[in-house]
């Protein structure tokens, strides 16, 4: 029953987008509440069978899906002529990706309600993407995967084109193939990794019990583990997020910085590393070394921009690099504190893109200097914004800084001479972040309001529920850290196998 | 033993309420409630404090330790968990009481001073959550349990300084504090990352039980160097002391404290002065046994402190902003604290004196540094300014307040027999045992200068005539909410001295701190005596200049033809200048610039090199198949001949 309805996470939205075909455009209203219902039926089973596998625990995993300990555990034969088969299955690590997918998705549709153009089209790209970030998390079968994660850039790309702002079309450019880039880079290994097994299967579970030879793998390692970390930026490949997070619309924003970024990260853990163990143990240590630019520039880069998107995709790009951080650490703390950032920067990057573009509907401008003292008038979004502010520059009572204090302390593990030098600038680095988050929350919400904006009203019903939510969210992992890390503890165990 | 958990409980969970109830809900339908809630809330968490610390010292606990609860929050390996409880020693318990009993008493001044403010909702949510922040900071049981409420002081003191967010100086002091404080606690965290690698431990018992020799053996790669595990423990013990550093404000690190004085009063008295400030000199003395055996770290301590102790006394000698002489003031008596502490270590050997006296003064610096700064309140509140040149002649119009101040000023003094007298007397003396002459000889100046520029500033407010309207129109009077803590406090910072002699030389004794090498040293009779005189001659140099019948206030006052020496130090010596001056043209103006730079130029540069030749190599392909029927011949005939003459036909 609970596997049936967790193929429903990513069949329902697909779904809602069939059945909302033949309604017309002009009804917005009635396919607005079809899609809004539809995304916190969504989010309610989400949560539901994210609060199943807690209390079913590891031992009654399915015991086919070993190493792995995958719940909801399904396979199904699918494409006879190279062996692939539709699996999928859930631990606690895309069990939480998938939850965070949805309070995204749904957080996503509600901020979305007056956007501009055809709607119609629009909330049905919203749940083909959803749909799309669902199967990348959900499936455990790497041409299942592969098609997922395809699928959602082709939705982006269409989203922003159609629906951004600024130089949308260059925007969406950029991102798109940027991300076509990486792709073709994973798609090269995954065929690598069919014929090298010698099983000519694509199940993760099943390459998972090969050892690959070591030639394949020092250079398939790098090649998939790029490919993935282009969609999570990593430097070099971190320049399509500020243009395409700028020009993308609020709702896709939250999902591209929110969830789509995840997937590299996800993708880099779940395929990369835990197929070519090996190899990830004598690359990584040297992958950090790109995360001086992420972790410790980055941050002075958000300090020279004055357009909020521009601000938090830099944010994005430094809190991501500390994923890699995590990674590259090669220890069960370190890994679990990636685990843990990458969902809580979802909940983090979700809420600074949702009171963002609230802001932006109100003011018409991004520019933190022409604005200033709206605190008094939006004292609402204000604070949400602060919140995800400190949040953002790890502050204990918030997501962020249980993540961080992992990634620091596994990261600390490792012990390889570059690794160390990054660790401590990544730590001495939460300065950085303190400054550019403080200057531009003073900026934006205090000191003298400009008179143009004595008339704006502050949150509506709609959109306070999504910034609590999202609030509460930070707050639990914040404030409750345990059992979470506990669920991510026993899925990261089997695949720590270097 | 179950009632005294049950009661521990109620010591957090009623800030946090007041913080939760009055933040989300009542804070925005009434003032008037929200105070009361917070006056209640904090009412109940200082009772239940208190009889926990009754219990204590009529010790039913384990004389020892006592650790009352201990939730563990993550863990990281077997054995190796970040905990949250609350750890029960004389230290924690003395900050509990201290730390509730002013919350309340400033929650109480807060309905006068707040009275009016369209924000006292917030305002009374935001002190809950720092008193909530702070007693989770002092009842810490390890050092991750530290930071986390080390960070949420912070952020509180972030939010109540910047509290009138329309006023600029405000914002800029709010973000300013937090910024450098955190610059500090960067360094802390390293600290602690670096210290439970190598302990595998975040705890403070076992930290305070460590000895350096098992560590010497083995080596960790610090990135830029390989040291022994025991030189790592020694870097992170200053790492950590860092963080206490940025917190405690001590020079160079100082400039945030003086500019929090934007804040509200309230918020000055209770964060800025009594208890958060004091939570650098409280880690110090908390992981005192840690510092003791990690080399020379309680030196560079001590010197730190001094330096601050000495340089913040001279400021605030030539300082006319009545809130920021006290601020200076409080640096002062936090160098005192941190230097007593610095100067336990003298060569091998810990000497018992410095522990005691810095606690000491902790407790009684609390209550009158308090005082002093909601007298500072209730001045500027009726007098609508912090300026001295302002004030004068208050003394009839505000005799509790008067008298009070007097007490108080008479307690920084260190007049006997004020609470002052005692706590600073065995600091002056912990550098005498230490055998630490000059900063022996310092801590003596700055009690005199303690005593100049306390005086001036009592003189200059209280005393002569009147020298702005409103106080000669005769509006200013005494605010019952607002004189009623001020008295009370007065209590304290009159008899807590005498009293708490007892109980700190009793309870306070490094027997407890597990200190190896560990000597006690005879008192020497005539060190009083030395700075009582000292310090009555300051005095009387201050009524000279500032109260006898010959006195020229007026001129005192006169900034008009000041020496250059003179300027340089009213201007804090340019420290605030400096600091821009490193952040303009250093951090934002070099490395953001640069940075972005490389991003904007460099990296896109290369990107629209990539796709400028993706672009070329389409236009070459597309010129190939364009039609052209010669180029098709002629690249035919080439490829033929090149096929044929290179031998690789097989016919």
């Amino acid at each position: 029953m609970d596997t049936l309805l967790f193929n429903l996470i990513w069949i329902l939205p697909l779904i809602t987008v069939l059945a909302c075909a033949p309604i017309s455009a002009q009804k917005e209203t009635l396919l607005k509440t079809i899609h809004a219902t539809s995304g916190t039926i969504v989010l309610l089973l989400v949560g539901y069978l994210t609060y199943r596998l807690y209390t079913l625990g590891v031992d009654s995993a399915a015991k086919e899906s070993a190493p792995l300990l995958l719940h909801y555990y399904m396979d199904i034969p699918w494409l006879h002529m190279f062996n692939a088969h539709y699996i999928v299955g859930a631990d606690g690590l895309n069990m939480f990706l998938l939850f965070l997918t949805a309070v995204i998705v749904w957080g996503g549709i509600l901020v979305s309600w007056n956007i501009k153009g055809n709607q119609k089209v629009f909330f049905a790209l919203i749940q083909l993407l959803a749909t799309s970030v669902y199967g990348v998390f959900m499936s455990m079968d790497l041409v299942l995967f592969f098609v997922f994660y395809e699928m959602e850039a082709l939705c982006m790309y269409l989203m922003i084109a159609g629906y951004g702002s600024g130089r949308k079309d260059y925007g969406g450019k950029k991102l798109t193939l940027t991300l076509a880039f990486g792709s073709s880079m994973i798609l090269a290994t995954l065929f690598g990794l069919y014929f090298e097994s010698g099983i000519y299967s694509f199940s993760l579970v099943e390459l998972s019990k090969v050892t690959l030879p070591m030639d394949f793998q020092m250079w398939a390692f790098p090649l998939m583990f790029m490919g993935f970390a282009v969609s999570s930026s990593l430097f070099p490949f971190h320049f399509w997020s500020p243009d395409g997070h700028s020009a993308a619309p609020t709702a896709v924003s939250m999902l591209a910085a929110g969830v789509m970024m995840k997937m590299g990260a996800y993708g880099c853990l779940r395929v990369a590393m835990f197929l070519m163990p090996e190899a990830a143990k004598i690359w990584l240590p040297y992958v950090v070394a790109l995360l001086i630019f992420n972790v410790v520039l980055g941050p002075f880069i958000a300090l020279r921009h004055k357009d909020l998107k521009y601000i938090t995709a830099y944010s994005s790009i430094s809190h991501l690099g500390l994923i890699f951080l995590g990674l590259a650490a090669l220890t069960p703390v370190g890994l679990r504190g990636a685990s843990l950032q990458m969902i809580s920067h979802g909940f983090l990057t979700g809420l600074f893109f949702a009171t963002i573009g609230m802001i932006y509907e109100r003011t018409h401008t991004r520019d933190i200097t022409e604005m200033g003292g709206i605190m008094r008038k939006l004292p609402f979004l204000g604070v949400g914004f602060v919140i995800a502010g400190f949040a953002g520059l790890g502050l204990p009572g918030f997501s962020g800084f249980i993540a961080e204090s992992n990634i620091f302390i596994g990261a600390f593990q490792q012990d390889s001479t570059l690794t160390r030098i990054v660790t401590v600038l990544a730590i001495l680095s939460i300065t950085t972040t303190a400054v550019y988050i403080l200057q531009t929350a003073n900026r934006m919400l205090h000191g003298n309001m400009p008179a143009k904006y004595e008339t704006l009203t502050d949150a509506t019903f709609r959109e306070k529920l999504v910034v609590v939510v999202l609030v509460l969210c930070l707050l639990l992992i914040g404030v409750f850290p345990g059992w979470i890390a506990d669920m991510l503890d026993q899925s990261i165990a089997p695949m720590m196998r270097w | 033993m179950i009632n005294d958990v049950s009661i521990s409980y109620l010591i957090f969970l009623m800030p946090l309420l007041v913080f939760a109830i009055n933040g989300l809900f009542l804070g925005r339908k009434s003032d008037k409630a929200a105070a009361a809630f917070a006056v209640a809330g904090n009412g109940i968490a200082m009772v239940s404090a208190l009889i926990v610390a009754v219990h204590y010292f009529s010790s039913t606990f384990a004389p020892q330790k006592a650790v009352l609860f201990d939730f563990p929050f993550l863990s990281f390996a077997e054995n190796f968990a970040a905990k949250i409880g609350l750890l029960i020693d004389p230290l924690s318990v003395m900050m509990l009481v201290v730390v509730t009993v002013i919350s309340f008493l400033v929650n109480i001044y807060s309905i006068g001073y707040m009275r009016g403010d369209r924000s006292a909702g917030r305002f009374f949510s935001i002190l809950s959550l720092f008193s909530f922040s702070m007693l989770g900071l002092v009842a810490a049981t390890n050092l991750f349990q530290m930071f986390i409420f080390w960070e949420l002081v912070g952020v509180s003191s972030y939010l109540l300084i910047g509290f009138w967010y329309h006023k600029p100086s405000a914002v800029s002091a709010s973000k300013q504090a937090f910024i450098l404080t955190r610059f500090a606690d960067s360094f802390f965290l390293l600290g602690i990352v670096i210290v439970s690698y190598v302990v595998q431990s975040f705890d403070f018992f076992t930290l305070n039980g460590l000895t350096l020799a098992a560590f010497k053996k083995e080596t960790i790669d610090l990135g830029l160097m390989v040291v022994s595990k025991a030189d790592a423990l020694i870097i992170g013990s200053i790492l950590i002391f860092t963080g206490g550093w940025g917190k405690s404000a001590m020079f160079p690190m100082h400039i945030w404290l003086p500019n929090a004085m934007e804040g509200p009063t309230p918020v000055s008295s209770i964060i800025h002065s009594a208890t958060m400030v004091v939570a650098g000199v409280y880690l110090v003395a908390r992981l005192f046994p840690f510092f003791a055996v990690c080399g020379n770290s309680l030196t560079l301590i001590m010197w730190v402190g001094a330096f601050t102790m000495i340089f913040a006394a001279v400021i605030a000698c030539t300082q006319k902003d009545i809130k920021r002489i006290l601020a200076y003031s409080t640096l002062s008596q936090l160098g005192y604290m941190m230097f007593a502490l610095g100067a336990c270590k003298t060569g091998d050997a810990v000497i018992a004196t410095g522990w005691t006296a810095s606690t000491f003064h902790i407790f009684t610096h609390a209550f009158f540094k308090c005082a002093l700064f909601l007298i500072a309140g209730s001045l500027i509140h009726q007098v609508h300014t912090n300026d001295l040149d302002a004030m004068g002649g208050l003394r009839k119009k505000m005799p509790l307040t008067y008298w009070s101040s007097l007490i108080c000023v008479l307690a920084i003094a260190g007049i006997p027999p004020f609470s002052g007298f005692f706590s600073k007397d065995e600091i002056i003396l912990a550098a005498f045992q230490g055998h630490h002459y000059v900063v022996f000889g310092l801590a003596i100046l700055t009690s005199g200068l303690t005593t100049f520029y306390m005086f001036r500033l009592f003189f200059l407010a209280f005393h002569g005539a009147p020298r702005s309207e409103s106080v000669k129109q005769g509006h200013v009077h005494e605010d019952f909410f607002m004189t009623l803590p001020i008295v009370i406090l007065a209590v304290p910072a009159l008899l807590s001295g005498l009293l708490g002699k007892g109980i700190f030389e009793h309870y306070f004794v490094p027997g407890r701190l597990r200190v190896p090498q560990l000597v006690l040293l005879p008192h020497a009779e005539w060190i009083p005596y030395v700075a009582v005189a000292v310090a009555a001659v300051a005095l009387l140099i201050a009524w000279f200049f500032y109260a006898s019948p010959k006195a020229k206030v007026e001129r005192a006052l006169d900034e008009s033809n000041r020496s250059a020496l003179y300027k340089v130090v009213y201007h804090k010596f340019y420290f605030d200048e400096m600091y821009y001056a490193v952040v303009r043209q250093f951090v934002i103006g070099g490395i953001a610039r640069v940075a972005r730079f490389i991003q904007d130029y460099i990296i896109e540069g290369i990107l629209a090199f990539c796709i400028w030749f993706i672009h070329k190599l389409g236009d070459l392909v597309r010129y190939a198949q364009g039609g052209n029927l010669s180029f098709y011949l002629g690249t035919l005939i080439i490829g033929v001949l090149l096929w044929r003459f290179l031998g690789q036909l097989p016919f």
